[in-house]
């Protein structure tokens, strides 16, 4: 058995990409992003059931999510509350917009050497961008072993995770020393239910800055007096950074372009077998992106 | 100086075929370039495969070898990466997006605070202005991929960090051999100056190669087949189909009652329901119950010998015609036409 763990979940809050239906197109044929709801990161949510099961495993450990981005992601901090989670910490401010993975793994990890956490869990990748790069990004700033594709928790013993990967063919069980960073893979385990009685306590958590936006309400001033409804608010400043590593100056990546894909109409287009049809059906997809 | 990386990735002591698609690829932007292109070996036992890769187009094949680096480990593999990019300052680094590269790439991004683009689906040379300052750029490595769900594609590039990096699924790139053989010169990686013992902190106790599991719902394209089908053996077409476009089988109802294919991938309301950005729908007629898990596809295409069949309601494209005929067809020209 080990000693009590500090545990962070890395987290996002995503556009729900999964869910583009023909309802979320515009006329044109793109993507209405303003259509599409934010939602808890689906593997994020993978990773929170580990994080929550290894605190139930090890008597005294705390869950604590963080955050980067608006105010309105306040809102899966309070989500993992409800499901378990002890608290969380939202990293918001103009100095982290427009940041690539980099730059993002970059802010991530000062807040993390605040926190100083024995185990740092994240989704295997976020469902806007999939790139995967964030979590193994932080571990290489932290200076932390990683574990990736991690399916379960095998066993915690006395600074040692025994962790089940899952990889392209098959599985891997390895033993890597905490502190360290684990990303969890969607076939891991789903994540527990929000729990009524913890919706009722938390739904009253909020941000420094959404309790200044509200001072007048009930709720805030309920929340501005129990520190257990608080969640950290972090600017910039409150991390120590080099500022030149955040945002838009801290990452090395740009957009130099970006085409929205155009989708058919409504209405069959009606084809035959003949070999002309399904050549010409080829060349259409991949030209469109939609195969290869 | 400033060559192209490729990291040869190992299955078995057998090159990858992600990373000889990456060679062909690398070998056309050096040629691009008027670079090199160098090929990084990291792995035990690796003598004898220079021959292989150069017959790809690898002018060097950069080798490490020892039993630290089998089977892959991040940390081992991230320290020798990183030492040999520093020693020989690649401008580009390509690497699979595996599970290996997308495991261990973006930690080399991050140690020497370079860009990477993850799964581009393009990769070409071109030129850069940037907006703000005007500043000109040349011969970038334009990253292409899609993101948001698939519903963008963005061109990214990375105008002031070095190497330029990114990963590529396999299946994307061609493989073809080099017009003519490279020279594949053999130069042996001083990994010992690069790896501490701290990178062998994580001890892998257990592998085991399984089946892989079913998981259509994850799937970004979907060949989904009916009763139509006809039979069992049939379904293999599908497989086939679904290979070549790296995508998974679905099945209907019926097809799984007549005992074509196993439950797991059986979609609609007593299956799964899924929203892949293709969806293929082969010799199924289109009941209510089928469609009811399938129809926010973004895309769908139906092949049935019935041009009234209800599934085409909802079809984007309603090929009409004998799925035998038509699939075998479809595998041909998707293969003639992608590169």
């Amino acid at each position: 058995m080990s000693k009590a763990l500090k545990i962070v979940v890395l987290a996002k809050q995503v556009p729900d990409t999964r869910n583009v239906g023909k309802d979320a197109m515009t006329p044109e044929g793109t993507v209405n992003r303003a259509a599409l709801p934010a939602i808890f990161n689906p593997e994020d949510l993978n990773a929170l059931e580990a994080a929550l099961s290894m605190k139930d495993r090890v008597t005294g450990s705390t869950v604590y999510v963080l955050t980067m981005g608006p105010q309105r992601a306040a809102d899966i901090i309070r989500d993992a509350m409800f499901r378990g989670a002890d608290g969380g910490y939202l990293l918001s401010g103009r100095e982290f917009a427009g940041s690539d993975t980099l730059a993002t793994s970059y802010a991530l990890s000062c807040a993390l050497k605040k926190i100083n956490p024995d185990v740092i869990v994240a989704g295997r990748q976020a469902i806007d961008g999939d790139t995967a790069q964030v979590g193994p990004q932080v571990a290489e700033k932290l200076g932390l072993p990683q574990v990736t594709y991690a399916e379960q928790i095998v066993e915690i013993k006395e600074d040692v995770l025994t962790i089940k990967r899952r990889l392209e063919h098959g599985v891997e069980v390895v033993e890597c020393p905490i502190p360290a960073v684990v990303t969890v893979n969607a076939s891991a385990a789903e994540c527990r239910p929000r729990n009524a009685k913890r919706v009722m306590t938390y739904k009253f958590a909020m941000a420094k800055s959404e309790i200044a936006a509200d001072s007048e309400t009930m709720a805030a001033q309920r929340a501005a007096a129990k520190p257990a409804l608080q969640i950290v608010e972090w600017a910039a400043a409150d991390v120590d950074p080099d500022p030149m590593q955040l945002g838009l100056s801290g990452s090395p990546t740009k957009v130099k372009k970006i085409e929205n894909v155009v989708f058919q109409a409504k209405e069959a287009k009606k084809l035959t077998a003949a070999d002309e049809d399904i050549n010409s059906l080829m060349v259409e997809l991949i030209a469109s992106h939609t195969l290869g | 100086m400033n060559n192209i990386f490729v990291y040869v990735e190992l299955e078995n002591g057998k090159v990858a075929d992600v990373s000889l698609e990456l060679l062909t690829k690398g070998r056309e932007l050096a040629d691009t370039l008027n670079v090199k292109l160098e090929a990084v070996v990291i792995g035990l036992n690796v003598q004898g495969l220079d021959k292989e890769l150069a017959k790809y187009g690898a002018d060097t094949v950069w080798v490490a070898d020892d039993v630290i680096f089998a089977p892959f480990r991040t940390l081992p593999h991230t320290a020798v990466m990183c030492g040999l990019i520093e020693q020989e300052q690649p401008q580009i680094v390509l690497f699979g997006a595996t599970c290996i590269g997308r495991d261990f790439a973006p930690r080399v991004s991050s140690a020497l605070h370079s860009g990477l683009t993850a799964d581009c689906t393009q990769l070409e040379i071109g030129g850069h202005k940037d907006p703000k300052t005007g500043k000109e750029y040349t011969d970038l490595l334009y990253q292409i991929r899609p993101a948001f769900g698939g519903n963008i594609i963005a061109t990214i590039v990375n105008p002031d960090h070095r190497p330029q990096m990114a990963t590529v699924r396999e299946g994307v790139m061609r493989k073809e051999l080099a017009s003519t053989s490279a020279t594949g010169e053999v130069k042996t990686i001083e990994w010992q100056k690069f790896v501490k013992d701290t990178d062998l902190a994580v001890k892998i106790i257990d592998r085991q190669i399984e089946e892989r599991k079913i998981d259509i719902k994850g799937a970004g394209i979907i060949v989904a087949g009916g009763y139509g089908m006809g039979s069992k053996e049939n379904f293999k077409l599908l497989h086939e189909l679904a290979d070549v476009l790296g995508a998974e089988v679905g099945a209907s109802r019926a097809a799984v009652d007549a005992g074509f294919t196993e439950h797991a991938r059986q979609v609609g309301q007593t299956g799964v329901t899924v929203r892949p950005k293709l969806y293929i729908a082969c010799g199924i007629s289109g009941q209510i119950q089928h469609t009811a898990g399938m129809d926010q596809s973004a895309m769908v295409i139906s092949i049935n010998t019935d041009p009234e069949a209800p599934i085409n309601k909802i079809a984007d494209y309603a090929i009409t015609g004998d799925v035998n005929e038509v699939i075998p067809k479809m595998i041909k020209y998707y293969k003639q036409n992608s590169k």
